[in-house]
């Protein structure tokens, strides 16, 4: 059993911690860092509740172990906000078309979302439903959260 | 936290990963994490040390010469999905890519990892399989080239051994312009493939096969050639009747039953995936002209 010293950026701030080899990054973020709004769920890959970016990449942070991340900036849900924790755009659109119930797959589906509207500024619906099978969502269904999506995409693209 | 301890090693050099291969006990190369994490989050695989390949120099990059395609083990789904010359070069790849997982494991998940994992439903070893891969091996005790019909070895088994690393995989070009095709069933979009099928066709301007490669995933222990199908098509123009002949051959095989599908169910994907990747594969390669 190992112990690591690591030096990683979450969200724009540095931090360092020794940590055991198989903690994983969900766990890293939760426990070390006190960071919960990535969600655990199944842990084994299948649930996209803690997906989180690393160097800009979306990963499953449950199928990544910390001492993985060494170096790298990770940014995750809490990184999302602007000052003051004023919603962005994508967060915004969640709360206006209904993209949210009991709001445990949302940190998921933000940071895939983000991914996406990063890289395809205009998608299609099919585009956007594409990049959400990877996320399950079990209460509100994904017709708010595709709109909402859509939506995000818009706004940005008109500011 | 689920997986048991171990301890982890990021070597730099592949001789510095070779090395601890050869001296550590129950050692697991880790390469993408996108299979072997979920098993030893749920305890099916207990490792004593994790080797991990992330960080050794020379095992990612995409590189053309001689006729072959040479893709390092390490590099990720993701960078082939995005690969110019994966586009022009094997086409069949990268259409299977987007059957593969989702965005999220393909970000971290390898081309390596996706052969030695070897699920027999995955795509990128029906791809190889089809292809006729070349796999390069390197261990302390020297390198070597394995064809893919060789490194597939039973459910879920390879040829490498457990000092050995897996450090690039070869694709013998077809001719530009050749016709492919994949096809697969899943369930749900990013799920393993209840059955799957590539094909790879060489054909003349007069539409005669020249050369045909069947592969299918899912039916069986591991990826699987229909070479007495491939054999029949060639020398023949491939029309509708042509395609239809040739994907019986599919239902002879005795597929897998398990919890997702019974092996008739199987059988009968195989078929029609079959002759759907043929047609696709026809089409590409200007049959109707």
């Amino acid at each position: 059993m190992s112990t690591h010293a690591i030096k990683l950026s979450v969200n724009g701030k540095a931090y360092e911690r020794a940590i055991e080899a198989r903690i994983t990054l969900a766990d890293f973020l939760r426990h070390e860092l006190g960071l919960t709004g990535t969600h655990v769920g199944c842990e084994h890959g299948v649930c996209g509740a803690c997906t989180v970016l690393i160097d800009g990449q979306t990963v499953r942070a449950c199928l990544t172990f910390a001492v993985q991340a060494q170096g790298s900036d990770i940014t995750t849900v809490e990184g999302l906000s602007g000052p003051g924790g004023k919603l962005n755009v994508l967060q915004q659109a969640f709360q206006d078309h209904h993209g949210l119930q009991c709001g445990f797959c949302t940190p998921g589906m933000l940071m895939t979302l983000t991914e996406l509207l990063r890289d395809n500024p205009d998608p299609s619906e099919t585009q956007v439903r594409d990049a959400l099978t990877g996320n399950l969502c079990r209460c509100t269904g994904y017709g708010g959260i595709v709109a909402a999506a859509l939506a995000a995409a818009r706004r940005l693209r008109e500011a | 936290m689920k997986p048991a301890p171990f301890d982890y090693h990021a070597p730099r050099t592949l001789a510095e990963a070779t090395g601890l291969l050869a001296t550590l006990e129950n050692a697991k190369v880790l390469a993408g994490g996108q299979s072997l994490v979920p098993m030893m989050n749920f305890r099916y695989v207990i490792a004593d040390h994790l080797v991990d390949l992330a960080q050794v120099d020379g095992l990612r990059g995409i590189s053309v010469a001689n006729g072959a395609m040479r893709i390092g083990a390490m590099t990720r789904q993701r960078e082939l999905e995005l690969s110019a010359e994966i586009a022009q070069h094997c086409p069949l790849m990268r259409a299977a890519l987007g059957h593969i997982g989702h965005r999220q494991t393909r970000n971290r998940g390898t081309i390596g990892g996706s052969l030695v994992h070897a699920d027999p439903a995955a795509e990128l070893p029906a791809v190889c399989a089809a292809c006729d891969a070349v796999v390069e091996i390197a261990s302390m005790r020297g390198a070597r080239e394995v064809p893919f019909a060789e490194f597939a070895a039973g459910f879920m088994a390879t040829a490498v051994e457990p000092d050995e690393v897996v450090t690039a995989i070869k694709l013998p070009l077809w001719p530009a312009g050749h016709g492919y095709g994949f096809q697969e069933f899943s369930r749900r979009r990013g799920d393993f493939a209840l059955a799957g099928a590539a094909v790879l066709l060489d054909m003349g301007a007069d539409a005669v096969v020249r050369r045909a490669a069947i592969a299918l995933c899912g039916v069986a222990t591991m990826p699987l050639r229909l070479r007495e199908a491939e054999a029949q098509l060639v020398g023949r123009k491939l029309d509708a009747a042509t395609i239809r002949s040739a994907a019986p051959a599919a239902r002879a095989l005795e597929p897998i039953s398990d919890i997702h599908a019974g092996a008739d169910y199987r059988r009968h994907l195989a078929e029609v995936l079959t002759q759907r990747a043929l047609t696709d594969a026809a089409q590409r390669a200007g049959a109707a002209a």
